[in-house]
């Protein structure tokens, strides 16, 4: 899950990390207001869960709180990116001397997390990655010990920070770490960290990427979810436990387990069709799961057929039949229906479903193809 | 022979009273494995499966009671973590994870402590160990595969399923199937086990099934041009998949156009992997 700016810099200041004043407005009349009492230059900032705002004009500099107001009605009045921006943050300008990245994130590979850190900061970072990857620092913690003064010390060395910023680095460090193993981040990001013309660091923008698996002991932070940029049927998924992703086709899937889901959607085009959607029911989906499942995929005007792909191992493959029988009954759709069922108790599954009136396949090759041919003739 | 688990497995499982736990473990007592007892705190003293299996209060006590060498566990996300490292801390050398969505952070915290134990972990978010005829720990329907010459490693659940079901349609055996896990940290990559295959004298082909998200697929690709001698097919899920975009399993995303399925059909079919377009292709490919 993807935080704003806002929101990841007011996680940020709670740590003590130094932010620029200011406060997120979802009017101009709001945005006027906070650079009257901010006074002087502030900068429009555009909150949208996407890189490149700035490139996008949804970052502006203003002079005066007048100023501030035309910007944020025209920013607010923008997509970007595909995302309509709902809500500006107007922080105080800063006057800067030097730029800086600095991140901690998940390394995968090393299975531990790493401190990121370049002096070429506030831009794309792969980019600095990419054509000059000696610019960046990166330095690994063990998520046993977690991050010790000395490393921080070791970044700020190894990026030319000069010395009389190296007390408040490590206390930002310090403070960014926190940031990143109390909230369970998989990204926490100040790009660009800069020292201002009075000589202070300041975290000017910050992003983060909090962990979905570990929201369970954060509900504070679950709440701050901003789904403007997933479709209304994935919002509902969600609420089911179903991990559902709208795509473009024509050809609505239901499976159990993301690999056989994915998997599904590869057949499907293989076999020259078109998947509507990514659906993984899970293991051990009950049959009221099922029926909300099939209700979502039915509310996409564009299926033409559905593809039942159960391979029953911890799932029955009896309850989802009956999941399927009392979503019908209740929806009653009208596209054709393909059900491919292997495993645990697939044969009272079937049975169930015989007088179903669907198309029945005994391979996944086989059920992807006939789902396809169906999806041509509903057309 | 076969690798990891094999008859002279002796398993115990954490979370044994649970639902999920129970029923599998009754599942996996039914397959022939041999499961020594189980352990739920607060449940010491009591009995399952009709008095067969004794129930202990922590995994110190079950070891020494039993002498396990395995544990299998089935609780939930939130107590996951603490599973493992009481495993770990108890000195059973082999932990298998079954369970789905245990954080990021926790896994990395659990990754290294294992590590300085030697103990091997797999999993978690996998459907576990089949080594057909003999064990069965996890959670693979017994009756999909059959037992053969071929070892099969995955980070898919019903997807492996799938493959196992095609091979056993074909008179294909397994000699082990390892279901690694989908979530980005875990305890067994695909090197790990493509390596237990090449030294497994019963192993003499070998199918990998990988899928979108992370580079574990383009290292496993490396480390059979460089050190296999077996032949290996292999299968990536996510031809389709759209960028950025979660699916399902933790580990399946594409981030920055690194780890497309693409990519990874190229790095495999470079070291000499023939790759099926479907999952039921990939034995036909090994015949």
């Amino acid at each position: 899950m993807k935080l704003h700016e806002y929101q990841s810099k007011t996680i940020f200041s709670k740590y003590g990390i130094p932010i620029p004043k200011g406060r997120v407005a979802a009017t101009a009349q709001e945005a006027k207001q906070i650079a009257e009492e901010l006074g002087g230059r502030v900068v429009v900032k555009s909150q949208v869960l996407v890189g490149g705002r700035g490139k996008a004009g949804g970052v502006k500099l203003a002079k005066d709180p007048a100023e501030a107001e035309q910007l944020a009605t025209q920013i607010l009045g923008m997509d970007i990116k595909g995302l309509p921006v709902r809500k500006v943050l107007v922080d105080e300008a800063s006057a800067i001397d030097q730029e800086i990245y600095f991140a901690i994130t998940d390394d995968r590979s090393a299975k531990k997390p790493v401190m990121i850190a370049s002096a070429a900061g506030g831009i794309d970072i792969e980019e600095v990655a990419a054509k000059t990857p000696e610019k960046i620092v990166k330095v690994h913690i063990d998520p046993l010990l977690g991050l010790r003064e000395y490393q921080a010390r070791d970044v700020a060395v190894a990026i030319d920070l000069p010395r009389d910023y190296w007390k408040d680095f490590v206390k930002i460090a310090m403070g960014l770490w926190n940031v990143y193993q109390n909230t369970d981040a998989s990204l926490a990001e100040i790009n660009p960290l800069v020292i201002t013309k009075e000589k202070k660091l300041i975290a000017l923008d910050g992003k983060m990427m909090i962990d979905d698996n570990a929201l369970f002991r954060h509900p504070d932070l679950a709440e701050m979810r901003d789904t403007d940029e997933d479709a209304p049927s994935e919002v509902e998924a969600r609420k089911y436990g179903l991990s559902f992703i709208k795509l473009e086709g024509n050809i609505g899937c239901m499976v159990n387990g993301a690999g056989l889901a994915m998997t599904s959607m590869d057949v499907i085009k293989l076999f020259g069709g078109e998947p509507a959607n990514f659906l993984d029911v899970g293991g051990g989906a009950s049959s009221e799961k099922v029926a909300a499942a099939m209700r979502i995929i039915l509310t996409d005007p564009s299926v033409k057929a559905i593809l039942f792909n159960i391979f029953g191992g911890i799932t029955r493959c009896d309850e989802v039949a009956r999941g399927i029988l009392v979503a019908m009954d209740e929806v009653k759709p009208k596209v054709p229906m393909v059900v491919r069922l292997v495993g645990t108790n697939a044969e009272e599954g079937r049975r169930l479903l015989e007088n179903a009136k669907m198309i029945t396949a005994e391979t996944l090759a086989d059920a992807a193809k006939k789902s396809v041919e169906a999806a041509k003739k509903g057309k | 022979m076969s690798i990891l688990v094999d008859k002279n497995t002796r398993l115990i499982v954490q979370g044994i009273t649970g639902n999920e736990g129970l029923f599998h473990t009754t599942q996996m007592v039914a397959y022939g494995t041999n499961v020594v007892g189980g352990v739920t705190p607060g449940k010491g003293g009591e009995w399952v499966l009709e008095g067969k299996l004794p129930v202990f209060d922590s995994v110190k006590m079950a070891k020494e009671a039993t002498d396990a060498n395995a544990t299998i566990i089935f609780v939930p996300a939130r107590f996951a973590p603490d599973a493992m490292f009481e495993a770990a801390d108890a000195g059973v050398p082999l932990i298998v994870c079954i369970t789905e969505g245990v954080p990021v952070q926790d896994m990395m915290r659990v990754r290294n402590y294992l590590d300085q134990k030697k103990v091997r972990l797999i999993g978690p978010n996998c459907p576990g160990l089949l080594t057909p005829g003999e064990a069965k720990v996890g959670i693979i329907p017994g009756d999909i595969a059959i037992s053969g010459n071929v070892g099969v490693v995955s980070r898919s659940g019903t997807l492996t399923y799938e493959v196992l079901y095609a091979m056993k349609n074909l008179g294909m055996g397994a000699s082990t199937c390892v279901g690694i896990g989908g979530d980005p940290i875990n305890g067994t990559n695909f090197l790990d086990v493509l390596d237990m295959f090449e030294h497994d004298p019963k192993t003499e082909k070998v199918i990998l099934i990988g899928e979108i998200g992370g580079n574990e697929e383009e290292r496993a690709a490396d480390y059979i041009a460089a050190k296999m001698t077996k032949p290996v097919a292999a299968f990536i899920a996510g031809q389709t998949a759209p960028p950025g975009k979660r699916m399902g399993h933790a580990g399946a995303i594409i981030e920055g156009g690194a780890g497309t399925a693409a990519d990874k059909v190229r790095a495999l079919e470079a070291a000499g992997v023939k790759v099926a377009k479907h999952p039921e292709e990939i034995p036909t490919l090994l015949q």
